[in-house]
């Protein structure tokens, strides 16, 4: 009993040794910034960061009424809604076609996973390259031009009505090959007696499809809608290098983080307002993320 | 463990991939093999068709792009030289190779050590302090950024490999991932090797790192890919021609368009800076499918 105290003591240096460095990074570079973002967030000053005064909750509700914020959070919203069910949809077509015993097959999961390989600044430029109307590869395309005569004049990312949709889908092409790979990791660890039984019952591919893979594969597909959803609220990179925001005067591209950081958003030189935007899109985030964890208990077959 | 499924590696597919499979797939009459390979390589094509426009629209002079857009013509290797050096990527995938490295193995020092106090150390508050690193997971980076920036800006850290650095050099997610590992370790283990006067350092790296060893893996690459591919931070702190990572550098290189017969050298400069990254996913397959489903998987 004599040495239990000491080791007691040891141990608890130890662990402040071990968990020192990722706390002193967390502690510096996430609870303090969000702490500080709180409260600057709640301070209202004049257009020269003069006269501050700290405004409390007011401010936010100010800024959560503001026309600015309610379009932005409503894009957000709409993009993640274009972005989302599509890339699920698409991510689990493609792991489904994939998921054959054919000779070849190798090559054709090595395309669906390629565009995992691309940042958010790649990806992007990519498809700015593609869509730009004077020299964009689709724009000079003769008969796309015709069909769709918005992608020479004013262009797909010019026009207010089809330039959230352009940036969707240059976001859903960079995300497939993550949805993809999860997908068909989920895929393969569905036992295969499962669809043999099934099959053996005279099920059709169909009702295999809806009765079998579907059911087993919720865990993996809530896993795929958060991590999208999430990206969807925080989508910068394709933002900034696509449409900045625009087309003016609509601002039709305007998500909430662009809001808050963009190049020629009107809160980028006020800390104060990014701030109380940032402080609002947290909340916002954890409110979804309650909401994703219900589902989570409610409606998720878990596997064995 | 993660389940076995996830290691199974995708790209590229695995010749056993289901070794016992008969009855449903093998009775599949012939032209419906025909017809799956046409729906496959049909959206293939649709999946490539960016990467193939890129690829091509760098392979041609600036002016003859789009004279025949689709068609391999005209082919020369000048606008990747023109992008190499009007675009900097050299400097550029340097920086970000060194934040990239530095950001990985600082995340998986500091995992690995924070996930065994909490996984086998006692001590005081230690239920605290594990909710408060989960909730750190529930912070946006975006509504820390701006108070990020001013903190190293205050240390005169703007345009420096410090400043990309600092804020990633830990991660509550390798923390929590190395931790589920860790917590499977018996208890009986551990006390048969206290006996034996084996002390804490001496059972991490005997029996606690080896048996983590595939996940740290994962984690590796899980971390430099997103430290690699990291946009707006890096956008916010860099000023400086010289401290652009690659990231930055190719919105610089895109918003620098040169004339109008050049304006395909951006476009090479995309293609420089995806390949290296092509490769190192290439090479780590099955890290990256464990990777990116451990968030999947049941601990």
């Amino acid at each position: 009993m004599a040495i239990r105290g000491p080791r007691r003591v040891r141990e608890a240096l130890l662990a402040l040794l071990f968990l020192g460095p990722s706390a002193v990074v967390l502690g510096l570079f996430v609870i303090y910034p969000l702490g500080r973002t709180v409260l600057l967030g709640a301070k209202r000053c004049n257009a020269q960061g003069e006269n501050c005064r700290t405004n409390g909750l007011r401010q936010y509700t100010d800024v959560a009424q503001s026309r600015e914020f309610r379009h932005a959070l409503w894009v957000t919203i709409k993009f993640a809604l274009l972005t989302v069910p599509a890339g699920i949809a698409l991510g689990l077509g493609l792991a489904v076609l994939a998921d054959r015993h054919l000779r070849g097959i190798g090559f054709f999961r090595a395309v669906f996973s390629s565009t995992v390989a691309t940042s958010v600044a790649v990806a992007s430029l990519m498809w700015l390259f593609l869509l730009q109307p004077a020299r964009g590869i689709l724009a000079n395309t003769g008969w796309i031009q015709d069909l769709m005569p918005v992608v020479k004049n004013p262009g797909l990312l010019n026009d207010s009505g089809t330039a959230l949709l352009s940036v969707a889908l240059s976001s859903v092409w960079a995300n497939l090959g993550f949805t993809f790979i999860v997908v068909t990791a989920g895929l393969q660890s569905i036992p295969r007696e499962l669809h043999e039984s099934a099959y053996v019952d005279g099920a059709s591919p169909w009702r295999r499809f809806t009765n079998v893979t579907v059911p087993m594969l919720s865990p993996t597909l809530l896993f795929v809608g958060i991590v999208l959803t999430s990206r969807a609220f925080q989508a910068y990179g394709e933002i900034d290098l696509l449409t900045e925001g625009g087309p003016v005067p609509q601002d039709s591209t305007t998500t909430l983080t662009y809001l808050i950081y963009g190049e020629t958003s009107i809160v980028r030189n006020d800390a104060g307002l990014q701030s109380s935007v940032a402080v609002l899109l947290f909340f916002v985030m954890l409110v979804l993320a309650a909401v994703q964890l219900r589902g989570l208990k409610s409606r998720i077959h878990y596997g064995q | 463990m993660a389940s076995d499924a996830a290691a199974l590696p995708v790209i590229g597919g695995g010749p056993a991939m289901r070794s016992g499979a008969v009855g449903i797939d093998s009775v599949r009459p012939g032209w419906r093999k025909v017809g799956r390979y046409v729906v496959l390589a049909f959206v293939a094509f649709l999946v490539l068709f960016p990467i193939y426009t890129t690829l091509l629209a760098s392979l041609k002079p600036g002016g003859k792009v789009i004279d025949r857009p689709l068609v391999p013509t005209d082919l020369t290797l000048q606008v990747f030289k023109d992008a190499w050096t009007e675009g900097r990527l050299g400097r550029y995938l340097l920086n970000s190779t060194v934040v990239a490295v530095v950001v990985t193995a600082a995340q998986l020092t500091t995992s690995v050590l924070s996930a065994y106090a909490f996984a086998l150390l006692r001590f005081p508050l230690k239920g605290f302090f594990f909710v408060l690193f989960l909730a750190t997971l529930l912070v946006p980076l975006e509504a820390t950024l701006v108070v990020n920036r001013r903190t190293i800006d205050t240390w005169g850290w703007l345009n420096s490999y410090q400043g990309l650095a600092l804020p990633f050099l830990a991660t509550a997610f390798g923390t929590f991932l190395l931790r589920q590992v860790f917590l499977q370790i018996p208890k009986e283990l551990r006390e048969a090797a206290q006996m034996d006067g084996l002390g804490h350092l001496g059972f991490l790296r005997e029996v606690a790192l080896p048996l983590v060893r595939p996940t740290l893996g994962a984690l590796a690459l899980f971390s430099f890919l997103s430290a690699w591919n990291q946009y707006l931070w890096p956008n916010l702190i860099t000023t400086d021609e010289d401290m652009h990572t690659v990231q930055t550098g190719l919105r610089l290189l895109n918003s620098n368009v040169p004339d109008i017969e050049r304006y395909n050298v951006p476009i090479a400069g995309t293609v420089i800076a995806a390949l290296p990254i092509a490769l190192v996913l290439i090479i780590f397959q099955r890290q990256l499918v464990r990777g990116l489903t451990a968030g999947a998987v049941k601990g």
